[in-house]
C-alpha cells in the first residue's frame, strides 16, 4: 500500500485505527536490526511469560518471520494480542538497553504483533494436541488465562471444555481493552487460532453454583462429576458502586459496562454530549478515551493529585491528546438529575503525606464549602471491578483473600481439584499476566494429574 | 585552513577528490554537474575498444539495514563511441581548465594506445589512467587485469604509452594479484608518473536463493564482478601501504577503495596516498558528498595542524610492519567505563564463547567485571560494544624491556639454541 503521506488524496481517518500499527515486512526488518541480541536481556526478564525477545527480533530480522512466530508462542500463546496490548514501556521495551543511551527502545510490542499476525493469518500451526492422557479438564472463562490454559492443557495431552459465559469467547480481549489496541476481529481470529489446536469452547454457557444445568447454564456439581480437574479464570466483576446517591439514574454507567457494550456493538453507540468520567485507572482512561474519540467532551475526576493516578503515564499523555480534561482532587459527592442524570457534585480535597504511609497512597481530606457542580448528561464511574466473590463462595473449600484466590507454586487453589489464574488470582494485571498464569497453571495441572503416573 | 590544492604527479587540480572512472564519469555532462558541486577531478570512464553491455549489470551486499555494504559490477569500458567521449572532453576542459581530466584508457595495440593518446592530448587532458585492472569482460581478451596480473605486460605496455605522452601517466592496479607491489613496481620500471589502486575485486556478491541463481542475474545466468565500495576499503588500505612502503617505490599513489567519508580519505592519505578516487559512494549518495569530504578533511588537517596533504601523506604506513617487529611484552586489557555501560553483556558472552573467559557477569548489576589477570587484550569486547569508547583497552605496565619474536623463549629457533647448549 502507498504510505498516505505519499499521495495527494485526502484519506478519511478511521478514529479507532491502531494506536500500534502492524508494521511493513520493510518496517519490521528496519527495526528488527536495531536490536542488539543483548545476552541474558533484561527485555526477556521483564515480561511476563518470558519471551526470548532478541531471538525472535533476531529472526524477523532475518525474514524468517515464521521462526519468529514460533519463539513467541512456545512462551506465549497469546503473543499476538500481548504485542498489540501489553503495556510495553512498563514491561519489556522498559527495560531496553537502549533507554540507557537514550535512545528509543526497541518497539518490541510491535515487532511480536508483526510476526505472530503473519501466523495467524496464514493458519501455521506450531503445535499439536499431546498424546491422549484420557484426563478431562473444565476451563470456567474463555479469557487470556482460560484460553493460555487450555492451549497448554491440549499440548499435554488433556482433553479440555473451556465454558464461557460470554457470547464470544477472549474475555476483556473481546469486551473491555481498547479497540484502537485490539479489535473484534483481532480477538475472533486469535480465538479461533488458538482453539484450532483442538479443545472444545462452550461459549454462551454461564458456570453456575447453584440452580440445575440447562442450554445455556452447566452446574459446577455436575463439571465436578464429569472432570478430573478444573481451572477458574473467571476474572473480575462488574463495576465496584461508589455508593454515592443518585447512581441509579438514567445516564450513569459503569466503566467496564460501558466499554462491554462498546465493544460488542463495534462502538455503534451513543456516547453522550458531556461526560464525567470518575476515577484514576486505566479503565477509566479507557472509557474516557472512547467517549471522546466517539465525540463527547470528556472530564475525567480523579480525588488525588495526577501524581497519584493509577493509569500508565502514556495512556494519560494519549488521553491528553484526544482531548480528555482531567481534574484533580475533588471527591463526587451526588449524581444530580431528575429521573436522568444533569450533572454532578464534587467537593474539593487536600492530601496528607505523612511519613507512616509514603508507600501507599496519601490520605485525603475533604475542605468543607468547597462543593461545586459539573453539568453533564453521563457519568461513568471507573472505580474498579468487584471481584466474583459470590461465585468463588460457591465452591467448596476455595480459599480467598481480599477476594482473591489464594493458589500454591501449581497455581493449585486449596481445594486440589480446581487451580486458577488470571486477573481472579492477582486482582486485575495485564493479559500478558493471564497468559503465564494459564499456561502455568496447565502446567501444576499436568503435574496433579499424572501423579504416579 | 589547510590547503587542499592537489600537484598529483604533475597533475593539478584544486583538491584531492576525484571521481574515480566509472559510471559517474560516463559523459561530460556528468562530470560538469561534478566540478559544479566541487569535485578536483574526473578520471574518464575507460575509454577503448568497443564493447557491449549486459543488464543486469551490479549486486550489492547489504549489513541488516545498511544498504551497499559492498558493491559490484560486471559492467565494461565506456560504451559509447571514442568520438562522443574526446567531444565531452574537450567541452568540460574548456568550461573548467582548473579541474582534472584523466583519460582512461585501455587497448590492444601500440598503434591504438598511441592513436587515443594524440586525440586526448589534443583536447587538452591533464593525463592518463591506464587501466590495468578491469577483472571481467576484458581480461579475457587480454587486457584490464590481464594486464595487470603481469608485470612484463604491464611493463611493456607503459613503456609503449611512456613513448607517445607528454601527460602525465598513471598506472591503475588490479588487486586480484598475489603481491601488487610487483605491479607497481613493473609500472615504475616502464616508465610511468604514478600508480592509482585499487581497481575492483574478483566477487559475487550474493545468490538469489528463491531462483538459485547469483546475481546480478542475467537470463538465468551470472558471470563473477568486480567488487568495490565500504567492504573492499581494509584490502585497499593494506595494499596502498604495501607499495607505499617499499623501499624501490618512488611514485605518488593516488588511493581508490571504498571512499565514503572524509575519514577515509585521510586514511588513504595517512597510508601514503596523495590523491583520492570515488566512484560507489557517488553512485549510491550522488555528487554532493564532496562538500562534506572537502570540508571534514580539512578540518582534520587542521585539528593535526598540518599545512598540506603531501605533509600527511604515509604518516601511518611507515607504522605498518612486520609482524616479528612487534613488541611481545607490550599490554594492553580490557576497562569497562560503568558510568557509559548499558548492562547489554554482549562483551560478556563474546569473551565466553568466542575469546578467552576473562569477562566475568557481575552478581549485583548488569555492568560485567573484566577478570585482569585472564583479560589477554584481544580487543574483541571492546570492538562488540555498542556504546562508543565505553570499554577501552589500557595499558599495563609489566615492567619488562621489549621483546621481539626472534628473542622469545617460545621460538623454536631458541629452543634449539637453549636445547644444543
Ligand atoms: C477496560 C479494560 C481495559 C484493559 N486494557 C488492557 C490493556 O490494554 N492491556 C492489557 O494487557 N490488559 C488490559 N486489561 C486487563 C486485561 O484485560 C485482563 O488482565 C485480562 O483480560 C485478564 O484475563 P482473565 O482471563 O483472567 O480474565 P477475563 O479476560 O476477564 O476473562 C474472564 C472470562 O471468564 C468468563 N466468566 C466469568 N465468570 C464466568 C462463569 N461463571 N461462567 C462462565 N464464564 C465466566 C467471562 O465471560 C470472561 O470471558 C484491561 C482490562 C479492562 C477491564
Ligand atoms: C559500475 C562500475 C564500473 C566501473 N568501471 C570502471 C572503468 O571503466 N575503468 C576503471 O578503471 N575502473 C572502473 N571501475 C572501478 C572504479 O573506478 C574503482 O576503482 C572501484 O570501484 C573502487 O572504488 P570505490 O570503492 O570508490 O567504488 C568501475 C566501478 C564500478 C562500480
Ligand atoms: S508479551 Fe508483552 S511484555 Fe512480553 S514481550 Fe510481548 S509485548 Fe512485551
Ligand atoms: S534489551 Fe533491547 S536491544 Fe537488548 S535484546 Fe532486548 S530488545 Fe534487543
Ligand atoms: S558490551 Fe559494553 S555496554 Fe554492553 S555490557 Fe559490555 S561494557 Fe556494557
Amino acid at each position: 500500500m502507498v504510505h498516505p503521506s505519499l499521495t495527494n488524496k485526502e484519506t478519511t481517518e478511521d478514529k479507532f485505527s491502531k494506536i500500534k500499527p502492524l508494521y511493513n515486512p520493510n518496517e519490521a526488518v528496519i527495526e528488527a536490526s536495531r536490536c542488539l541480541f543483548c545476552h541474558d536481556a533484561p527485555c526477556i526478564t521483564a515480561c511476563p511469560t518470558s519471551i526470548d525477545i532478541p531471538m525472535f527480533i533476531r529472526q524477523i530480522m532475518t525474514k524468517n518471520t515464521k521462526g519468529a512466530a514460533k519463539t513467541i508462542f512456545t512462551q506465549n500463546i497469546l503473543g499476538k494480542s500481548c504485542g498489540d496490548v501489553c503495556p510495553t514501556s512498563v514491561l519489556c521495551e522498559g527495560a531496553c538497553v537502549y533507554h540507557h543511551l537514550n535512545e528509543k527502545p526497541i518497539e518490541i510490542g510491535r515487532l511480536q504483533a508483526y510476526a505472530t499476525n503473519d501466523a495467524i493469518e496464514n493458519n501455521i500451526k506450531f503445535f499439536e494436541k499431546g498424546e491422549t492422557t484420557n484426563k478431562k479438564v473444565a476451563v470456567i472463562g474463555g479469557g487470556p488465562a482460560g484460553l493460555a490454559c487450555a492451549h497448554e492443557l491440549t499440548v499435554l495431552g488433556h482433553a479440555v471444555t473451556v465454558f464461557d459465559a460470554n457470547e464470544k469467547a477472549g474475555g476483556l480481549n473481546t469486551y473491555g481493552v481498547a479497540p484502537y489496541k485490539f479489535s473484534n476481529k483481532d480477538s475472533e481470529k486469535e480465538v479461533k487460532y488458538i482453539s484450532n489446536i483442538g479443545f472444545e469452547i462452550k461459549t454462551s454457557t454461564k458456570v453456575i453454583t447453584e440452580g440445575k444445568s440447562t442450554d445455556n447454564k452447566v452446574l459446577l456439581s455436575d463439571l465436578e462429576k464429569n472432570y478430573d480437574a478444573i481451572f477458574i479464570g473467571t476474572g473480575l466483576g462488574k463495576t465496584k458502586s461508589t455508593g454515592i446517591t443518585g447512581e441509579n439514574l438514567k445516564g450513569v454507567y459503569g466503566a467496564t459496562e460501558f466499554i462491554y457494550d462498546l465493544r460488542k456493538k463495534e462502538q455503534r453507540i451513543d456516547p453522550g454530549k458531556s461526560v464525567v468520567i470518575i476515577g484514576g485507572g486505566n479503565t477509566g482512561i479507557d472509557a474516557a478515551v472512547e467517549s471522546a474519540l466517539l465525540g463527547a467532551e470528556v472530564t475525567m475526576v480523579y480525588r488525588r493529585s495526577e501524581n497519584e493516578l493509577n493509569a500508565y503515564d502514556f495512556e494519560v499523555q494519549h488521553a491528553r491528546e484526544k482531548g480528555v480534561k482531567f481534574l484533580f482532587l475533588s471527591s463526587p459527592v451526588e449524581i444530580v438529575g431528575k429521573d436522568k442524570v444533569e450533572g454532578i457534585k464534587f467537593i474539593k480535597n487536600t492530601i496528607e503525606r505523612t511519613k507512616s504511609n509514603t508507600k501507599s497512597k496519601p490520605e485525603i481530606k475533604p475542605v468543607t464549602g468547597t462543593e461545586f457542580i459539573i453539568n453533564c448528561d453521563r457519568v461513568i464511574i471507573a472505580t474498579g471491578q468487584e471481584k466474583q466473590v459470590n461465585f468463588l463462595n460457591g465452591i467448596q473449600n476455595l480459599k480467598l483473600e481480599a477476594g482473591k484466590i489464594v493458589i500454591n507454586k501449581d497455581f493449585q487453589t486449596s481445594n486440589a481439584k480446581y487451580f486458577a489464574g488470571g486477573d481472579c488470582i492477582n486482582g486485575g494485571k495485564e493479559v500478558v499476566n493471564a497468559a503465564a498464569d494459564g499456561r502455568d497453571a496447565a502446567r501444576g495441572i499436568h503435574k496433579f494429574l499424572m501423579k504416579g503416573k | 585552513m589547510a590547503d587542499l590544492t592537489t600537484n598529483f604527479a604533475g597533475i593539478k587540480s584544486p583538491n584531492p577528490f576525484w571521481l574515480a572512472s566509472g559510471p559517474p564519469t560516463n559523459t561530460g555532462y556528468q562530470v560538469m554537474n561534478a566540478f559544479r558541486a566541487g569535485w578536483g577531478g574526473a578520471v574518464w570512464k575507460t575509454l577503448g575498444v568497443p564493447i557491449a553491455n549486459v543488464s543486469s549489470r551490479y549486486g550489492a551486499v547489504s549489513y541488516k539495514n545498511n544498504r551497499i555494504m559492498g558493491f559490484n559490477n560486471i559492467e565494461l569500458i565506456t560504451d559509447r563511441s571514442l568520438e562522443v567521449n574526446i567531444r565531452e572532453m574537450k567541452e568540460v576542459k574548456e568550461k573548467f581548465p582548473n579541474h582534472a581530466v584523466i583519460a582512461s584508457l585501455m587497448f590492444e595495440t601500440k598503434e591504438e594506445w598511441h592513436d587515443c593518446i594524440k586525440k586526448c592530448e589534443d583536447v587538452g587532458v591533464d593525463g592518463f589512467e591506464l587501466n590495468f585492472g578491469c577483472p571481467h569482460g576484458m581480461c579475457e581478451r587480454g587486457m584490464g587485469s590481464a594486464v595487470g596480473q603481469n608485470p612484463d605486460v604491464c611493463e611493456k605496455i607503459t613503456s609503449w604509452v611512456m613513448e607517445k605522452a607528454t601527460k602525465p601517466v598513471i598506472v591503475k592496479l588490479t588487486p586480484n594479484i598475489t603481491d601488487i607491489t610487483k605491479a607497481a613496481l613493473a609500472a615504475q620500471r616502464g616508465g610511468a608518473n604514478a600508480v592509482s589502486l585499487i581497481n575492483t575485486i574478483n566477487s559475487v556478491t550474493g545468490i538469489d536463493l528463491d531462483r538459485m541463481e547469483p546475481r546480478p542475474i542475467v537470463d538465468g545466468l551470472s558471470t563473477h564482478g568486480g567488487y568495490c565500495g565500504p567492504a573492499v576499503k581494509p584490502i585497499a588500505l593494506n595494499m596502498v601501504s604495501e607499495i607505499s612502503n617499499h623501499p624501490d617505490f618512488k611514485l605518488p599513489i593516488s588511493g581508490i577503495g571504498g571512499i565514503e567519508t572524509w575519514q577515509d580519505a585521510a586514511e588513504f592519505i595517512l597510508m601514503g596516498a596523495t590523491s583520492l578516487q570515488i566512484c560507489t559512494a557517488v553512485m549510491h549518495y550522488g555528487f554532493k558528498i564532496v562538500i562534506e569530504l572537502k570540508e571534514g578533511l580539512s578540518n582534520y588537517l587542521d585539528s593535526k595542524e598540518v599545512k598540506s596533504i603531501t605533509e600527511l601523506s604515509g604518516k601511518a604506513a611507515r607504522k605498518v610492519k612486520k609482524w616479528e617487529q612487534l613488541d611481545l611484552n607490550y599490554k594492553v586489557i580490557a576497562k569497562i567505563n560503568s558510568d557509559k555501560c548499558i548492562g547489554c553483556q554482549l562483551c560478556y558472552i563474546a569473551c565466553e564463547d568466542g575469546a578467552h573467559q576473562s569477562i566475568a557477569i557481575n552478581p549485583d548489576s548488569r555492568i560485567p567485571i573484566i577478570l585482569k589477570d585472564k583479560c589477554v587484550g584481544c580487543n574483541l569486547c571492546s570492538l562488540v560494544c555498542p556504546v562508543e569508547e565505553c570499554i577501552t583497552m589500557t595499558k599495563i605496565e609489566t615492567g619488562k624491556g621489549k621483546l621481539f619474536w626472534a628473542d622469545h623463549p617460545a621460538n623454536p629457533i631458541n629452543q634449539k639454541a637453549t636445547a644444543s647448549r
